[in-house]
């Protein structure tokens, strides 16, 4: 089955008198519980892709289809819920509230979904439980390491069950030992049946993937099987 | 509608949570909003107080009572020299009146003169002294901290006794014993018969009897002014309500008096304390419009601040919003946030600028029979909370319009 089902679409900006083309013309399906890694250099556009695969933004051009909905002819309240309820973020540099606890900061999502309280907490609590943080629940993030505060985001992006995660360079910040416990973290995720995408320019992160799309210049220059994935053994 | 109340009472957790990771900032934005509170509050108290401190000092008047003068008080239509052509109000007037008129309970004549009085080293100068005849203490309102009004004998006999207002008497016996002691007011010797309790009528000015000494009319026929010069008659009714009838009686009474022809105009004025209460009124608003344009002025003045601050806080924590976006926060959601911590922060700011009012207004107490009224509660939080939505909107509007991907990127 297919979530995302994306057709010529293009991403055009005019910076003053010049028009940039971040996007020419992509076209793209991804099924569920696929693994797919989004290479390309900078300037190649695939942060443009991944915003609008991720819904914070619209195509110029184009059909998006997500799970049925098109996504390209929605208004910003429309794809806030989608965002909500359907993808789960991990950014490269965490993206957690400062101020707030794990607890809370995983809960939000939840709170936009308009969630009661008890049954927001129990689950924040589960998020936070399988990805191995039952035990830092009260912390900020500037009391938590850089892989733990990933693995608050992570819990973030899981806990309203979303059909695609969306990772953004997710081990960018990180060292190779935590990064590999992040990445390994999205293996177990995906093994157990959830749809993961991620936006990497290092070709070792993206042998974890199934599937490479490399993006050069506003095209998809090649989309391809990994035949040899890099598989971490459990701990 | 069940949804909208979840939304509200989330965003208040939420700009609960960020007024307090920003502690020292909401302190700082509060403050406007305390001092404009507290000057509206205290304003609004200041002026209840004035007023009440003028219907009091008023009240020792006697509110049933009319003044028949030569003179009109408070009438400014009569040009102030035919006013002056009128033939004085002398004791045969009085006397006429006094023999017709049938509803009033009490009359008596009265004349004022200012002299220097002294008792021993302490000497005031231009005392407001009011002369009349015994009947003047059921005209009015006036009670005895010590002694009593001069009687009847005294008073026709017109003898040398007097009653002191509260504040003259502090001056010239500083240690008490008044009463039966000698006064000289210039150079006539005075026994002093009894002491005023203190009226509160400072808005009378003059007319204020705690600062007066009342004496026998007839005394100051005999030794200060001669017996034609003119006087005021003042005339009691029996109750508010008579007060119109007495007035009607008055007239007519005087018309005869004088010997008015039908298209003569009356050559006297009945004044009447309402006359005075609508002096006051006007002077009380055009303190109040003052007041309050001031106050306001400084309660906008805190709400610019806080619209500034929200402003700052708004680009400060663009990243903050991008996240909130990115997760599936609406632009209502962001919006109603914002909003919301602007709101708390002016009802806490209002709540501590109603503290620091109803402080002030104990002090104002010691002046001013007043204390912070419950319509001036509702006033302070409807005012913080108007100041919070009002200064919120702009910078939360700013907030909800943000591009989720430019807000994200933002460092």
């Amino acid at each position: 089955m297919n979530i995302i089902n994306i057709e010529h679409i293009a991403k055009i900006y005019e910076v003053g008198s010049e028009i940039v083309k971040a996007l020419a013309d992509v076209s793209l399906r991804i099924d569920k519980n696929e693994y797919v890694a989004i290479m390309g250099p900078s300037g190649s556009g695939k942060s443009t892709l991944m915003n609008i695969l991720g819904c914070l933004d619209t195509p110029s051009r184009g059909i998006y289809n997500f799970e049925g909905f098109n996504v390209s002819e929605m208004d910003d309240n429309q794809l806030a819920s989608i965002r909500n309820k359907k993808i789960g973020f991990v950014f490269q540099i965490f993206n957690l509230l400062p101020r707030s606890t794990a607890l809370h900061n995983v809960e939000l999502p939840l709170v936009y979904a308009g969630i009661g309280k008890v049954e927001r907490l129990e689950r924040a609590s589960k998020a936070l439980e399988s990805v191995g943080l039952s035990d830092r629940v009260e912390h900020k993030p500037n009391e938590l390491s850089g892989g733990q505060r990933q693995r608050v985001a992570v819990a973030r992006a899981l806990v309203t069950n979303p059909s695609i995660i969306l990772a953004d360079e997710p081990t960018g910040n990180l060292d190779s030992k935590t990064g590999n416990d992040i990445m390994k973290l999205f293996q177990d995720l995906h093994d157990k049946g959830n749809t993961i995408i991620i936006v990497t320019h290092e070709e070792e992160v993206a042998r974890h993937a199934n599937r490479i799309i490399r993006i050069r210049d506003g095209f998809v220059e090649r989309d391809e099987i990994v035949r040899e994935r890099t598989f971490l053994s459990g701990n | 509608m069940r949804n909208f109340l979840f939304e509200l009472k989330e965003g208040l957790f939420i700009s609960f949570r960020a007024i307090g990771a920003n502690k020292g900032r909401s302190v700082l934005t509060t403050l406007g909003i305390v001092i404009g509170v507290w000057a509206v509050v205290t304003m609004s108290t200041a002026i209840k107080g004035i007023d009440n401190a003028f219907k009091t000092g008023v009240a020792s008047l006697g509110s049933d009572n009319i003044f028949i003068d030569k003179w009109a008080w408070f009438n400014h239509d009569t040009p102030w020299w035919e006013l002056r052509n009128r033939r004085d109000l002398t004791m045969e007037d009085y006397e006429k009146y006094r023999s017709l008129a049938k509803l009033p309970i009490a009359i008596a004549p009265s004349n004022w003169t200012r002299k220097l009085v002294k008792h021993g080293d302490n000497i005031i100068e231009s005392v407001f002294l009011t002369a009349t005849t015994s009947e003047y203490l059921n005209t009015t309102n006036l009670t005895f901290s010590e002694g009593r009004f001069f009687n009847e004998l005294e008073s026709n006999g017109g003898r040398g006794v007097a009653v002191l207002g509260s504040a003259i008497a502090e001056k010239l016996f500083p240690n008490g014993g008044a009463v039966g002691n000698i006064i000289d007011v210039s150079g006539k010797k005075m026994r002093v018969v009894g002491i005023l309790e203190e009226q509160g009528s400072w808005v009378m000015g003059d007319f204020n009897p705690d600062n007066q000494i009342y004496f026998p009319l007839e005394f100051t026929f005999k030794n200060f002014i001669h017996r034609r010069e003119s006087i005021t008659i003042n005339v009691r009714a029996a109750n508010p309500q008579s007060v119109a009838e007495v007035e009607e009686e008055a007239i007519g009474i005087m018309r005869r008096v004088r010997s008015l022809k039908y298209n003569e105009d009356n050559d006297f004025s009945i004044n009447q304390q309402s006359g005075l209460l609508g002096e006051i009124d006007k002077t009380v608003g055009v303190i109040q419009i003052a007041g309050y344009f001031i106050t306001g002025l400084s309660l906008f003045v805190g709400a610019i601040g806080i619209m500034n601050i929200m402003f700052v806080s708004v680009k400060e924590r663009t990243k903050e919003i991008g996240i909130r976006k990115a997760i599936g926060a609406k632009r209502r959601t962001i919006l109603g946030q914002f909003i919301a911590e602007a709101s708390i922060i002016c009802l806490i700011g209002g709540f501590i600028g109603l503290i620091f009012a109803v402080i002030t207004g104990f002090v104002i107490n010691q002046w001013l029979p007043t204390v912070v009224q419950f319509d001036a509660v509702i006033l302070a939080v409807g005012i913080s909370l108007i100041t919070g939505i009002f200064s919120g909107f702009a910078p939360a509007y700013t907030a909800a319009k943000l591009d989720p991907v430019d807000a994200l990127r933002y460092e």
